[in-house]
C-alpha cells in the first residue's frame, strides 16, 4: 500500500488537476451501492438505487455536469486518508495553515433486525470534525440524476431537509451546518473550531415516502453501527497468511462490491474509466462476470466467507438456470441482460475519454470459457462440502452437453475481442476444465453425467489443443498462432497442465519476457488486433496470475517479491484498479477492480500454501454455508435449483 | 336492501383499478404516494413487512368504503359509471384534503410538519394535497379514486 503522501490539494484546483488521478479515489458502500470519495472529500461517484442505476454524482465523468457532492477545507490542506481498521468507514485527514479537520465518510449498513425503526433505502453519511485549530469548511451538494441529464428538482423543506427529487427518486439532504438552496445545488460555508463538529446525511427513496435522513446522535449511532458490522465481516476472515492486510482490505472491496440483496458480485462500481488516458476503450463494468466465478468463490470459501460464497455460487445458478445453460457473458446483479451497449453524449469523459458508456456489448459474445468457469465454480463449492439439488446438478451436467456441441466453435476468447471470432487455447483449456470437473463431480456422486462419452470429448479437445495450440514448444493464444498472450498461465491454474511441464513452464517464461515489464503483465502484445486503436495499460490479474504460477512452481521468493511490488502499486487505501499504466505504475480502467483484488487473494492464498501457512483451523473446516442471502429469494432461488 | 355480495365483489375490482392506477403512477414516476405503505408503516417498520401489512389493511377498507357506495346508491335508486365517478371524485377530494392530514396526525412514524425527524417518526408527510409526493399526486389520487367509483357504479346492481 502506498503511503499517504502528503499533497498539498487547493480546494478547487487548476485545469490540469479538474480530474483526480483514478486512483485518487476510496470506495465506500452498502453492499448494495457503492460510492467514490476523491482526496478533496468530494463524493463524485454514486449510483442509487444499484449499482447499474443512473448516476447521481458523477463528476469523475464530467466536472461540471456530473454532479458532485464536496465537503472540505476551502484553503489548501494537507491530505492523509486511511480506512478505520477493519472497515471501509473513510477517514480523511485535512491539516491546513489554520488547523485540521477530520472529515468521516461511509454508506451506512442496514441493521438486520430488532429495530423499530424506519431505515432510508441508502443512507450516505458524512461527519466534519475540526480536531486542532480553526478552518473554514465549505459544503456543495449538487446532484445530478441519469449521468447528470436532468437536473434534480430542488426544494428547501426547512427542518425536513432539501428535497432533490427526480421522476419518483427523491434525495433528502440533511445537514448541521447551514445549507442555501441556489442553482439547484445546497451549500454553504462554515467555521468550525476545534472540538467543533457537524454531520450531514443523504437519503434516497424512490416510489414511496421517503424515511427522512437523522442527525445528532443517531447519525452517531448509525456510523458505530456500520462500524460495528464491517469489523464484525472482517473478524471472520480466517486467513492468517502473509500480505494479510492487503489481503483483507481486498476481500472487503469484494464485500462491497456483492449486491447482497441478490448474491452477485459485480465487476466494478464505474463505467468508462478508461484502460488508456483520452481513448476509447472504456467500459460499463457495473455488471456480474460469469467468468470470474470459480476464482471469485476459491478465493470467499478460502477466506472463511462461506456465507458469501454460498450466495454467490445460489446467484450463479439462478442466471445459469434462467439462461438455459446458453451462458451470456455478464448479468446485471439480478441475473438478467444489461440492454443494449450505448454511448452517453455530453458527457465529457474522464480526462476527455470519450465514449461513455453504459450497458456493454461483449454480453452477446460466444466465449467459450464460461462454461469452465462455472463447471470449476460447482466443483470448487461441493468440493467444501456443498451438495447440489436434483435440478442443479442436471444443470452443471447440462453445461457439459453444451460444451461437446460448442466446443469446435471459434469465439471472443476471455479478453472479448470485438474482432472475428477465432480458436483461442485458453477457451479450449476451459472446455477441458468444464468435462474434467463434471467427470469428478460424476465419480464422487454429485450429478449423473454421459461419462464415456464425457471422456472422449475431453481427450479429444486435450489432442487438439496439443497439436494445434502450441509453436515452438510453447502454448499458443490461437489455434495454428504463433503468439502468446497472458490467459494461458491460467493453464496451469486450472489444472490442465501442471505448473512445472516443460511447456507450461516455457510458456510461462516467453509470457514473462514478451508481456511484462517490472512484474506488470499485459495481456496481450500492444500490436495484436482486437478491433479497437491500440493503447491499454498492464492487467492487474495478468500480473497476479503470474505470482500464483511463481508460488505453485515453488518459486516462492520470486512470488512474494513480485507480489510485494504489485501490493505497493495499490493506492493510499489499499485498492486496485483493472489496469496499470506500465509507465509508473498508475492506476487506469474502473476501479477499483473486483477480479484484480480476486487475483490478490488467490496469489496471497497459493504463497501461503506454498509456505505451509493454513487458514485458520475454526473458521476453515466450517463447509459452505447454504445460501441464505440478506434477502431470502437467494436462498429460496437455490432450493428451487 | 344492499347486494352485499355485488358490493364486496365489485369493490375488490374497484380496489384493484385504485391500486393499479396509484402503483403505475409510482412505477411511471408521477407520485410517490403508495397508501399501502403509509398504512402499513402505522404498524411495521420493515418495508416488506409494511407493504403487506398495508395492502391487507387497505383491501379491507376499499371492501368496507365499496359497501358505502352500495348503501348511496341503493339510497338515491340509482348508480351508473357517471354516478360512481362523481361519487369517487368526492371520495378523492375528501382523501387528498382530509384523509392525508389525518394519516399524517395520528401516523406513529411520520414526522410532524413543522419539526425535524426523530428516529421514531421519520417518515416524510404528505403535505397539502399530499403535494410533497410530487406534483402529479393530487391528481392521480383523484383519477384512482374516479375509476375506483365509476366501476362501482357502473356494475352495482341497484335494487
Amino acid at each position: 500500500m502506498r503511503p499517504a503522501v502528503r499533497h498539498l490539494e487547493a480546494a478547487g484546483g487548476g485545469a490540469a488537476a479538474r480530474f483526480p488521478p483514478i486512483g485518487d479515489y476510496a470506495l465506500i458502500g452498502d453492499c448494495g451501492s457503492a460510492a467514490l470519495v476523491a482526496r478533496n472529500g468530494a463524493v463524485e461517484w454514486l449510483c442509487w438505487p444499484d449499482f447499474g442505476s443512473g448516476s447521481l454524482f458523477a463528476a469523475i465523468l464530467d466536472r461540471e455536469r456530473g454532479g458532485a457532492f464536496e465537503v472540505g477545507p476551502t484553503s489548501a490542506a494537507c491530505v492523509h486518508r486511511r480506512y478505520l481498521d477493519g472497515s471501509v468507514v473513510l477517514e480523511t485527514r485535512f491539516e491546513t495553515a489554520t488547523g485540521e479537520l477530520r472529515l468521516r465518510d461511509c454508506l451506512a449498513a442496514t441493521a438486520k433486525g430488532g429495530s423499530d425503526v424506519l431505515r432510508p433505502e441508502h443512507l450516505l453519511l458524512r461527519e466534519i470534525r475540526c480536531v486542532r485549530g480553526e478552518v473554514e469548511v465549505a459544503v456543495r451538494c449538487a446532484p445530478r440524476f441519469d449521468y447528470g441529464r436532468r437536473a434534480a428538482a430542488a426544494r428547501d423543506r426547512g427542518p425536513h431537509g432539501v428535497f432533490f427529487s427526480d421522476r419518483g427518486a427523491v434525495v433528502v439532504l440533511r445537514s448541521e451546518l447551514p445549507l442555501t438552496l441556489r442553482d439547484g445545488a445546497a451549500g454553504g460555508t462554515a467555521r468550525l473550531r476545534a472540538g467543533q463538529r457537524a454531520r450531514i446525511a443523504l437519503a434516497f427513496g424512490r416510489g414511496e415516502p421517503v424515511a427522512l435522513p437523522l442527525l445528532g446522535e443517531e447519525a452517531d449511532r448509525a456510523f458505530d453501527d456500520t462500524l460495528a458490522f464491517w469489523r464484525e465481516w472482517s473478524a471472520r476472515c480466517a486467513y492468517e497468511g502473509p500480505f494479510r492486510p492487503h489481503v483483507l482490505r481486498s476481500a472487503l472491496t469484494l464485500k462491497l462490491l456483492t449486491a447482497a440483496s441478490y448474491g452477485a458480485i459485480v465487476a466494478a462500481p464505474t463505467t468508462s474509466l478508461p484502460e488508456k488516458i483520452g481513448g476509447v476503450r472504456n467500459w460499463d463494468y457495473r455488471y456480474c462476470w460469469l467468468r470470474d466465478a470459480c476464482f471469485t468463490l476459491r478465493a470467499l470459501f478460502e477466506l472463511g466467507y462461506m456465507e458469501e460464497g454460498g450466495a454467490f455460487f445460489a446467484w450463479l445458478l439462478h442466471t445459469a438456470h434462467e439462461s438455459r445453460t446458453r451462458l451470456r457473458v455478464l448479468y446485471t446483479v439480478m441475473g438478467d441482460s444489461p440492454g443494449r451497449e450505448r454511448e452517453l453524449q455530453g458527457l465529457e469523459g474522464y480526462r476527455g475519454s470519450r465514449p461513455v458508456r453504459i450497458g456493454n456489448a461483449a454480453e452477446n459474445q460466444l466465449q467459450l470459457d464460461l462454461y469452465g468457469e462455472l463447471t470449476a465454480a460447482a466443483y470448487e463449492y461441493v468440493r467444501r462440502g456443498g451438495r447440489l439439488g436434483p435440478s442443479s446438478a442436471r444443470l452443471i451436467a447440462r453445461l457439459g452437453e453444451r460444451v461437446c456441441a460448442l466446443w469446435q466453435r471459434p469465439d471472443h476468447g476471455i479478453w472479448e475481442r470485438r474482432g472475428d471470432p477465432a480458436r483461442h487455447v485458453h477457451s479450449m483449456a476451459l472446455c477441458w476444465v468444464a468435462l474434467d470437473r463434471l467427470l469428478a463431480m460424476a465419480r464422487d456422486g454429485h450429478l449423473c453425467a454421459p461419462a464415456s462419452r464425457f471422456a472422449r470429448v475431453r481427450d479429444d479437445i486435450r489432442d487438439a489443443i496439443e497439436q494445434r495450440g502450441r509453436s515452438c514448444g510453447t502454448y499458443t493464444s490461437l489455434f495454428d498462432g504463433e503468439t502468446v498472450d497472458s490467459s494461458l498461465l491460467l493453464l496451469a491454474l486450472y489444472g490442465y497442465v501442471a505448473a512445472d511441464d516443460p511447456v507450461m513452464a516455457a510458456t510461462y517464461r516467453r509470457i514473462r519476457r514478451e508481456l511484462a515489464h517490472d512484474g506488470l503483465f499485459r495481456r496481450y502484445r500492444s500490436d495484436t488486433e482486437d478491433g479497437l486503436p491500440p493503447g491499454e495499460g498492464a492487467f492487474g490479474i495478468c500480473s497476479f496470475w503470474s505470482v500464483e504460477y511463481l508460488a505453485r512452481v515453488g518459486r516462492i521468493e520470486q512470488a512474494e517479491d513480485d507480489l510485494a511490488r504489485l501490493c505497493a502499486l495499490s493506492n493510499d487505501v489499499g485498492l486496485f484498479a483493472e489496469e496499470f499504466d506500465p509507465r509508473d505504475g498508475s492506476a487506469l480502467g474502473n476501479f477499483p477492480q473486483a477480479f484484480t483484488h480476486v487475483g490478490l487473494i488467490n496469489a496471497a492464498l497459493a504463497i501461503a500454501e506454498a509456505r505451509g501457512t493454513r487458514p485458520r483451523a475454526d473458521v476453515a473446516r466450517q463447509g459452505p454455508v447454504p445460501p441464505r442471502g440478506e434477502r431470502p429469494q437467494a436462498a429460496e432461488r437455490a432450493d428451487e435449483l | 336492501m344492499i347486494d352485499l355480495a355485488a358490493a364486496l365483489g365489485w369493490g375488490a375490482a374497484a380496489t384493484a383499478a385504485l391500486s393499479v392506477v396509484m402503483g403505475a403512477s409510482q412505477g411511471l414516476g408521477w407520485s410517490r404516494m403508495s397508501l399501502p405503505y403509509l398504512i402499513g408503516t402505522m404498524f411495521a417498520s420493515d418495508r416488506r413487512r409494511a407493504m403487506q401489512v398495508g395492502f391487507l389493511v387497505h383491501a379491507v377498507v376499499g371492501l368496507v368504503f365499496a359497501l358505502g357506495y352500495a348503501l348511496a346508491f341503493d339510497a338515491w335508486g340509482r348508480a351508473g359509471p357517471w354516478v360512481g365517478a362523481g361519487l369517487g371524485l368526492l371520495h378523492g377530494v375528501f382523501v387528498l384534503v382530509v384523509g392525508v392530514e389525518l394519516l399524517a396526525a395520528i401516523h406513529p412514524r411520520m414526522a410532524t410538519r413543522h419539526e425535524g425527524p426523530v428516529a421514531r417518526r421519520r417518515l416524510e408527510p404528505p403535505g397539502f394535497l399530499g403535494l410533497n409526493y410530487g406534483r402529479s399526486t393530487p391528481w392521480v389520487t383523484l383519477l384512482a379514486h374516479v375509476a375506483y367509483g365509476a366501476i362501482l357504479g357502473a356494475w352495482y346492481p341497484v335494487a
